[in-house]
């Protein structure tokens, strides 16, 4: 488990936390690691919290157990912030990623003293530019790559192109504008 | 070259099935059902395979159907999970007393209520009385290859038996891990064309399936369901060991993983053996205490004698079930290898726990404290309750 990266995120049903976390898994693996991406399933409704995991590492993993005390922490929509405990167990040397207009200073009052990194990304604003229109899967995950490092940039956009080329065979026309999100985002993320 | 890929465990399955591109599949298409019919009907609509698949108005009509498919002469089966299963119930008997080789691909989750769709080996458990044989898989990669050498099994001339292929609900089924899948041409190589020896459809053998036997007959014909069950044992070694040749994994009834050594063992099936591995590894790697693990693959036929030996030089025993028998005394599983030390004149202390009833978490640190546990109860020789709960709210 030593050399293993866990991953958390809160989201909430209908958002994209789920299809978010495999997109890392799958990138991550086609980065040569051992990973898993796993939804914690429950009631499952649009707009109700859910909790998706990831686990990268360069050895095997065999634990089938959800993640307690992950490295990383992402919380796809900040509103969960007032409800949900987004920092219990995260890795103090780790770091909590949110989606949000205002800056890291502002949110970090609310994550109950968290000491570790805290960083914002406006995936309205870039996904918008981008996309013409807000769907936060993309910068997320942009974002938590850049932070965490689990691979590097260049590896990730390769990747990532050649997953939409294959997603999006049928419109490649999103292909770009979904490029430019993750682009736009390694930029945005102050790390 | 083995495919490298990151599949579900649904995905994976439903992979296999492919490969082996069997003649039927009835299924009942929508919840408590999982995606592995879905994924095989697109495999159907987008024409990778040609098998026939007939959706049913329930899992009584999904069993009845592959049964009635299976008698006709056709490689049958059919997916489900949890009250799936459920419903299953009567034709699960009837199938396996006319001795058909279908295979149901089978999601293990609770059954109601409270309503829950977690995982759980409660419905599964409840069939271990049926006649099937049941192969159990702690990730996708042995759900996969338990499914690729289930048909081999259920057809085999001395067998001819329904094979159950149970992994466990969300954690496998919907989690995405790595995993290696074997070439096209090597599954159905091994897999090979489906050669009924007797058979509904066969206009030169009248026969009758599922007849009616009065008590004078009735006995012999369970009498023959165990001696096929009995000889599945020899038929699941050497099945397993022809797929290590071309998949270079190696399957047995179950795994034992650091427990030559043991002072300690846990016994327990399906995803949850992942996590108490981790557990194992760190124990030993920090205290050095001498702890494992024997993992149940092949649940039916029950592996008695050899479970008994693997265990034998281990101090004390923890069996771990993810069901509840509601006997008041413990599991299915903690009963039967329990029974199995007392006849192999093993006396141990031994320790029965249910845990992960619908979804609920295991950890490695809930694992370590059974460790911790079992090293108290080899050293005093007290077993405070020889049945108990892990992770419950009290």
């Amino acid at each position: 488990m030593k050399n293993t990266v866990e991953i958390r995120w809160h989201g909430r049903g209908g958002q994209g936390a789920k299809t978010a976390a495999l997109l890392l898994a799958d990138v991550a693996f086609k980065a040569g690691k051992y990973v898993q991406g796993f939804p914690e399933y429950g009631p499952e409704r649009m707009g109700a919290p859910i909790t998706a995991y990831n686990r990268i590492s360069d050895d095997k993993i065999t634990v089938h157990s959800n993640i307690y005390e992950p490295d990383y922490v992402v919380v796809v929509d900040e509103g969960l912030l007032d409800s949900i405990d987004v920092t219990s167990g995260v890795n103090p040397e780790g770091a909590i990623v949110v989606n949000s207009a205002k800056p890291a200073s502002e949110i970090a009052p609310k994550l109950r003293g968290y000491k570790g990194g805290v960083y914002t990304v406006d995936a309205r604003k870039i996904s918008v530019a981008a996309l013409g229109k807000y769907f936060p899967n993309s910068p997320m995950l942009a974002a938590i790559v850049a932070v965490s490092k689990v691979m590097d940039r260049d590896q990730f956009l390769n990747e990532m192109e050649a997953s939409y080329r294959h997603k999006f065979s049928k419109k490649p026309e999103v292909i770009e504008g979904n490029m430019n999100a993750l682009r736009m985002t390694f930029e945005e993320v102050n790390v | 070259m083995a495919i490298r890929e990151r599949l579900s465990g649904n995905e994976a399955v439903a992979y296999a099935i492919k490969q082996i591109n069997p003649d039927v599949m009835p299924a009942f298409p929508i919840t408590p059902s999982t995606e592995i019919p879905q994924y095989v009907a697109s495999y159907i609509a987008n024409g990778e395979i040609d098998t026939e698949f007939i959706h049913v108005e329930s899992e009584h009509s999904s069993m009845s159907a592959t049964i009635g498919a299976s008698a006709a002469g056709a490689r049958a089966l059919t997916a489900t999970s949890s009250c799936g299963l459920a419903l299953m119930w009567e034709e699960l008997y009837v199938a396996a007393s006319n001795r058909l080789p279908v295979v149901l691909a089978l999601v293990n989750r609770a059954l109601s209520g409270p309503i829950n769709i977690n995982a759980d080996h409660s419905d599964s458990m409840g069939a271990r009385d049926s006649g099937w044989i049941q192969i159990y898989a702690e990730s996708n990669q042995e759900a996969y290859d338990n499914f690729v050498q289930s048909f081999r099994i259920a057809e085999h001339k001395d067998v001819k038996l329904p094979v159950m292929i149970c992994q466990d609900g969300f954690i496998t089924s919907h989690g995405v891990e790595n995993i290696e899948l074997v070439e096209d041409d090597l599954v159905k190589g091994f897999v090979g064309e489906y050669e009924p020896e007797h058979y509904l459809l066969n206009a030169n053998e009248a026969m009758a399936v599922g007849p009616y036997a009065v008590s004078n007959y009735y006995m012999e014909s369970k009498r023959a369901q165990t001696e096929a069950l009995h000889n599945a044992k020899r038929v699941i070694l050497e099945i397993a060991e022809e797929y290590e040749k071309i998949s270079g994994r190696k399957y047995g009834f179950f795994e034992e993983y650091k427990l030559d050594d043991a002072d300690y063992a846990i016994v327990i099936i399906g995803s949850a053996a992942g996590t108490c591995k981790a557990a194992v590894d760190e124990i030993r790697e920090k205290t050095g205490k001498k702890v494992g693990i024997l993992k149940i693959r092949v649940f039916r036929p029950f592996p008695e004698e050899e479970i008994a030996q693997a265990l034998k030089n281990v101090k004390s025993v923890a069996i771990l079930d993810r069901s509840e028998m509601f006997a008041g005394t413990g599991g299915p599983l903690g009963a039967e290898v329990t029974a199995a030390l007392y006849r192999a004149g093993m006396f141990k202390e031994v320790v029965n726990y249910i845990y992960g009833l619908g979804g609920r978490d295991i950890t490695v640190s809930d694992f370590e404290d059974v460790y911790d546990e079992l090293a108290r109860m080899a050293q005093t020789h007290e077993v405070r309750d020889n049945y108990k709960y892990i992770g419950l709210r009290e």
